[in-house]
């Protein structure tokens, strides 16, 4: 029996807040589609409450033995615009209405794959599924929506941003928190257990269950004990970190799905914050050598805790999936809104940060003024990152009416307060206007 | 056969050892190893217990100890073993 690791252990989770943060079950949908939206929806709502009928209760179990948190329990399910290829915008809340029932059911915490894959174009069910967000997001508990707009294989639709910039603006018109529950992806992954981006893709297993492990404080923590060292032995401990956090996602994931009765799908190894203290990225990259997040050097500090975290997390799981890497939401992570109330953390440097980490813009609070073409291109250009890069890269925007620049806006729970950013006044409409499709980007001569 | 690690950490007294070893011999629950040390009047011990199975009976345990810690001002977690060995072995 080795004491001082027992004793590690331990603290990491009562001091460090280590913790899964999701359990989530990936359930294909692909098999409940029937003749009628009616007849598919009910359909729907058995295949979910059907397997995921123990998944809470097998999760605290888990919890309880471990003496691990289990923050979230979550469902995945194949992107509904697939399901529902022949449904009206009304039709589509009957495919809103059957998740968000389910999942209450079943008591999980969200439910992801309200999405659309339109990426190289729409079709009926796409445009269906994205006119009825506004509704659906403002008439439903805890369903999640994600719209791929823009992959390295198809380029960028453009047509897709223009539209998702305008129904962000409609969806802020019915309430100031849904577009927290929306994302705007580009090279969005099948298999993502975290929220609001995941969704079962179509070439998973039937029903699976990915684990999504946290643990910002934790890298914090063992980052102290190597102050003023060189910079590689940063990365060996954070190496060294992730291998433990994620050995634990591993374990609880296998054994969840054996117990369930279902295939362990993936470990999405990522650095989750919440806007506890002592749960934030920034807090780490600040541990770095940085006197505030967003000073000179966070991008590189970025790039290399986010790399460090694969490495390290990449040999202690079976297998690696989702988006892996570090999260930068600012709402969520209070180092980061601390940096942005300090007026250090701009927009323009979370950007610089989005094209070396696991994300994108995400719960970025700006003045509900902003016109939909400029929330458009601020789209666009982090699809560009991600598509020109072969990354993921993700928008989750939050304009807030009546709301000015520095104004603090609250959007409850593990979602946080965001102070309202600046945006650059100038108009992208033109660009944003013409329309049309980006093309994918030439993968060679690389510079 | 399942092995679980019972911790207890908190400001030393006398009867901790005999409260949570008598807490184990009512869930009929075999000792396999203790260590216990005392740090600045910080009382920390682990005790390696075997388990029978890991059904109702884990969780009545877990629930009794919890209590107990309760009852004696100290913190008491019941965890498998599996979790540390994950964490620390390759």
């Amino acid at each position: 029996m080795e004491t001082n690791q027992i004793t590690e252990t331990i603290n990491m989770v009562s001091e460090e807040h280590l913790d899964i943060r999701t359990v989530t079950m990936g359930i294909s949908l692909l098999d409940t589609i029937a003749g009628t939206p009616q007849e598919t929806a009910k359909n729907i709502y058995k295949k979910i409450t059907t397997y995921a009928k123990d998944l809470v209760k097998t999760a605290k179990q888990i919890e309880r033995e471990f003496g691990i948190p289990i923050t979230n329990k979550r469902i995945s399910v194949t992107p509904i615009a697939l399901i529902a290829g022949k449904a009206t915008p009304d039709e589509m809340l009957y495919y809103a209405h059957a998740l968000d029932d389910a999942a209450k059911a079943v008591g999980v915490d969200f439910i992801g794959g309200y999405s659309a894959l339109v990426q190289k174009g729409f079709a009926n069910g796409d445009l269906a599924l994205i006119e009825s967000l506004p509704r659906v997001l403002t008439e439903t508990d805890l369903v999640m929506s994600s719209i791929n707009i823009g992959s390295t294989k198809a380029g960028i639709n453009l047509d897709a941003i223009k539209l998702m910039g305008e129904t962000i603006k409609k969806i802020t018109d019915k309430s100031d928190t849904a577009n927290a529950k929306l994302v705007v992806f580009a090279n969005a992954v099948e298999d993502n257990p975290f929220m609001a981006g995941a969704f079962h893709g179509v070439s998973e297993a039937d029903v699976v269950i990915n684990v999504g492990v946290s643990g910002p404080g934790v890298v914090k923590r063992a980052l102290e004990k190597v102050k003023g060292e060189p910079i590689q032995n940063v990365a060996e401990t954070v190496k060294k970190t992730a291998f433990k956090i994620t050995r634990v996602g591993q374990m609880v994931g296998a054994l969840a799905a054996e117990r369930l009765g279902v295939e362990f799908g993936i470990v999405d190894l990522s650095l989750a914050p919440t806007p506890a203290r002592g749960d934030s990225v920034a807090e780490v990259l600040e541990e770095i050598g940085l006197e505030m997040v967003g000073a000179h050097g966070t991008t590189a500090a970025l790039m290399l805790l986010n790399d460090a975290v694969k490495k390290g997390g990449v040999m202690a799981s079976q297998r690696v999936g989702g988006l892996s890497g570090a999260f930068i939401p600012v709402s969520e992570d209070a180092g980061m809104i601390d940096a942005v109330k300090a007026g250090v953390l701009s927009l323009a440097k979370l950007e610089a940060m989005t094209s070396v980490c696991s994300v994108g813009l995400d719960m970025i609070a700006i003045p509900g003024e902003t016109p939909a073409t400029t929330i458009s291109a601020m789209i666009a250009d982090e699809a560009a990152i991600g598509v020109q890069n072969n990354k993921t890269t993700a928008v989750r925007i939050l304009p807030t009416n009546g709301t000015k620049v520095g104004d603090l806006v609250d959007y409850g729970g593990l979602l946080g307060t965001a102070p309202v950013m600046p945006v650059v006044e100038k108009s992208s409409a033109d660009f944003i206007n013409r329309g049309g499709h980006i093309p994918a980007p030439i993968h060679s001569f690389k510079n | 056969m399942a092995k679980a690690v019972v911790t207890v950490i908190g400001k030393d007294k006398p009867g901790i050892i005999a409260s949570v070893a008598n807490t184990l011999a009512d869930h009929n629950i075999n000792i396999l190893d203790v260590s216990q040390t005392i740090m600045s009047d910080i009382f920390t011990m682990s005790m390696l217990v075997n388990l029978e199975k890991l059904d109702e009976e884990f969780n009545k345990l877990q629930d009794d100890l919890t209590v107990l810690g309760k009852h004696l001002n100290v913190e008491i977690h019941t965890q498998r073993e599996e979790i540390f060995d994950a964490m620390s072995r390759v």
